[in-house]
């Protein structure tokens, strides 16, 4: 939903009062990039007088889209940032970009052996390799990859999920299904908990935002048409809600879609929604959660992702944390952790990376937390890679306290 | 969601009047579409600079007695001209907790130097800027003006002119740092908040002061663009503790870096007390019943509601669109709050661009407790605060940030007397 549209070119919104540079995390680190005022509106000016005026440089944009949630004026700073890179780039993707984007085949191919990939991507040698030859830079720790995906494991429960009257969709993303299935088995716990079968949905491929973000329109556009077909027949069919764990993956569907890709969804958009959402106002409807009594005390502390910070949404998470006895929360001042999913493996993107999440990780060591909890895959790695600190998704917390 | 109060509008008003509810112990929620016009402070806040008549004040709060007589519509009239003081007072202890150090006096304005070198009566001014007790001249008969070379939000050579003119003599010098090279590589990014985070760095802090002690001669004061960083609030000290000399800052053109630290320190002591501060999300919708507001809607949390038993529109004017012009008239978006206005379009504006303007005036209407009046009638528990406030000229007035901040600290009193 777009509040405010005084014209058909966005851009046009613009006053020119340049609160957007103030908040740009990469502005504010690496000096090659022209900002979001230049590279966004003032640049688009140009773009559309001639469209060689457009700048390779605008590949250091990690559509954080904190330059539209800084925006008193509504522009959609980072969404022109990222269709002119989409209309107008000449840089080609090669195989560093095909490896990164294509979480959905690399993770299927990795699963099926996952403790050699897992222990081969750790090893020097090939992390020489990798950064030579490949680009991915070598002081990057990979995700693991976990033995069978999710899918598998939900296909086991399709019967005991069925026995539930009332049911959602679960849209699990590459990472649980690939690296992380206790996460989504944690999200069914809880759902499960509160009444509710989990089923997936009929087809689930990628969300796509790796392939947006290293230049495979085609194939991000392609894999978004499957989706919002899976997500209309769950939804206008079956009259399910489609709920995910990843903040990136629904904003994806919910936001990229439309304005990146073209790809409609206004029929469905507003039943695609973030698990900790949902909950929470399950629960402000009178659902109880029964918590443990004796779960052992811990102290988190909550990181708002950018996607988060745009879709505005953190105060469900941070609110459901509060609710549970044994859980005590600091909410961590909103900052870019600077991974930006495959942004930050890219070797000429490391200094900047770790530079722009360096004050965050400054605050979470200050902090005094055992836990870090966010709702993104791709901030965990980074922090877990950047802190002392390991990272929990809050329905991995609300599972352990139930 | 559920909060005692919820506050649409998330700037300098919103902020003072979120920060006193949640310190009183009020769960509170401000809603914020996008950062707010202290983006753009020129360092200082001004309370009342001159009538209605444009006859000039030099203490306001003996100017507002005479405004009582002009105006009986201005909010300070409104909000009683015997609370006038006493409402200034809380509104610098509320900026004071917060962490932003000001200086000023309600019996007296000062001086503020603008970006353009002239001097204009305020109210407050953030410690470390160039002020002066006199509108004639500065303090200084001799200052140098040091800016970054390659930045173009300052004019030094403006400056330096009108300076001239009242009698202090000023030499230009521009300085160079290694940081400053690799930011000037991006010409467009060569701007207050990037130059400031260099000084967030003690190595830069130190290369400044043996530039300013190597320059700085006879001269009785150096001015420098307020751009002495952005998280750490202790440079202008640092320096002048290296240097032993009075220094300064001059307001830049947009951003301002001490109004973006100001906006900083007001969000973190609102969360700190407990406040959930939204940011980037914009209110669409409403419910009502008998006569009271009972839930709004945002865009970010759809059919999610937020409910509250008090609700402050802090919405601001034009700028933020707090306020729409629109063909038939100016409206208030959100409430379809009744707006002050002129009969007839034609009345908005005055042929002479630089006398008071009709339409600076308009705004939404309320009564005495700042309660917003909508068919004429107030409702329950809507009230109004800010620059969205009807019966006043922000400009010519010289009342602007007094209007925010005293308007926020009544109405919050208000709630809390309930």
């Amino acid at each position: 939903m777009i509040v405010k549209e005084n014209s058909k070119n966005n851009f046009e919104q613009c006053i020119k009062c340049t609160v957007c540079t103030v908040y740009c995390p990469v502005a504010a680190v690496n000096p090659l990039y022209p900002g979001p005022k230049q590279a966004g509106p003032d640049g688009e000016r140009l773009r559309l007088k001639r469209p060689e005026f457009y700048d390779e440089a605008l590949k250091y944009c990690l559509n954080c889209k904190r330059c539209e949630v800084a925006c008193p004026s509504n522009v959609r700073i980072g969404d022109i940032i990222q269709t002119a890179r989409i209309n107008h780039s000449k840089s080609k993707p090669g195989l560093r970009e095909f490896t990164l984007a294509n979480t959905d085949l690399v993770g299927s191919v990795a699963t099926l052996a996952a403790p050699v990939v897992n222990a081969t991507v750790g090893l020097k040698p090939v992390k020489a390799i990798m950064d030579k030859v490949v680009g991915i830079d070598h002081r990057r720790i990979f995700p693991k990859y976990s033995q069978g995906t999710f899918e598998g494991w939900m296909r086991k429960q399709r019967k005991a999920q069925s026995t539930f009257e009332k049911q959602v969709a679960y849209f699990h993303g590459c990472y649980v299904n690939y690296n992380n299935p206790p996460l989504g088995q944690a999200f069914v716990r809880v759902m499960n908990a509160l009444g509710y079968g989990v089923q997936l949905l009929d087809k689930e491929k990628c969300c796509g935002v790796a392939l947006i973000s290293n230049g495979f329109i085609k194939q991000a556009r392609r894999q978004a048409e499957v989706n919002v077909r899976s997500i209309r027949t769950a939804v206008l069919e079956k009259q399910l809600p489609v709920l995910a764990t990843s903040s990136t993956c629904t904003f994806t569907l919910r936001d990229e879609y439309p304005h990146l890709l073209g790809v409609d969804n206004h029929d469905v958009r507003d039943e695609v929604e973030l698990a900790v959402r949902y909950i929470y106002r399950l629960v402000q409807q009178g659902a109880k959660l029964p918590f443990k009594a004796d779960a052992p005390k811990i102290r988190v502390a909550y990181h708002t992702p950018c996607h988060m910070e745009k879709l505005g949404w953190s105060s469900y998470s941070i609110e459901l944390l509060k609710m549970i006895p044994s859980v005590e929360v600091t909410v961590l001042n909103s900052q870019c952790c600077g991974i930006a999913g495959t942004y930050g493996f890219k070797k000429e993107n490391y200094e900047t990376s770790q530079a722009i999440g360096e004050g965050l990780f400054r605050q979470i060591e200050a902090s005094g937390c055992d836990y870090v909890v966010t709702d993104c895959e791709t901030c965990k790695w980074q922090i877990e890679m950047s802190t002392s600190k390991r990272v929990l998704h809050p329905l991995e917390v609300l599972a352990q306290a139930l | 969601m559920r909060y005692d109060s919820v506050i649409i509008g998330g700037g300098l008003s919103g902020l003072v009047c979120g920060l006193r509810l949640v310190q009183a112990g009020k769960r509170c929620a401000i809603i914020s579409s996008g950062q707010s016009a202290l983006h753009f402070s020129s360092g200082s806040f001004d309370l009342l600079s001159a009538l209605p008549d444009g006859e000039a004040v030099t203490s306001p709060v003996e100017g507002v007695k005479v405004l009582a007589e002009q105006n009986e519509e201005h909010p300070y009239v409104k909000m009683g001209v015997e609370r006038f003081a006493a409402l200034a007072a809380e509104a610098v202890a509320t900026l004071q907790g917060a962490g932003v150090e000001v200086e000023g006096d309600v019996a007296k304005n000062h001086y503020r130097l603008t970006p353009m070198g002239t001097l204009k009566p305020t109210w407050l001014t953030l410690s470390g800027y160039v002020r002066s007790e006199s509108a004639e001249a500065l303090p200084y008969k001799s200052v140098l003006l040091l800016n970054a070379e390659g930045f173009l939000d300052f004019y030094a050579q403006f400056i330096s002119d009108e300076l001239r003119k009242t009698g202090t003599t000023c030499r230009i010098c521009n300085f160079n740092l290694p940081a400053l090279e690799i930011i000037r590589n991006n010409p467009t990014e060569m701007r207050s908040a990037n130059i400031a985070r260099i000084f967030d760095n003690e190595q830069a802090v130190e290369a400044l002061s043996q530039i300013i002690s190597r320059e700085a001669g006879e001269c009785e004061a150096v001015l420098l663009p307020a751009f002495l960083g952005i998280e750490r609030g202790d440079v202008l000290a640092r320096l002048q503790e290296r240097c032993g000399r009075t220094i300064r800052v001059v307001a830049t053109l947009p951003p301002s870096v001490p109004g973006v630290r100001t906006q900083i320190a007001l969000r973190k002591a609102f969360e700190r007390a407990g406040g959930v501060y939204m940011l980037g999300d914009t209110a669409l919708g409403f419910e009502e019943s008998e006569g009271r507001i009972t839930k709004i809607y945002t865009q970010n949390h759809g059919n999610i509601a937020i409910e509250a038993d008090d609700f402050v529109l802090a919405t601001g004017s034009y700028f933020s669109q707090g306020l729409v012009a629109k063909r038939e008239g100016v409206v208030e978006p959100l409430f379809g709050s009744d707006v002050c206005q002129s009969e007839s379009r034609g009345e908005w504006y005055e042929r002479d661009l630089f006398t008071a303007q009709p339409f600076e005036k308009f705004g939404v209407r309320s009564d005495a407790s700042l309660r917003i009046l909508r068919g004429g009638k107030a409702v329950e528990n809507l009230y109004v605060i800010g620059a969205g406030l009807a019966g006043f000229n922000p400009v010519k007035e010289g009342c602007g940030a007094g209007v925010s901040m005293l308007s926020a600290v009544y109405v919050s009193d208000n709630i809390l007397k309930k």
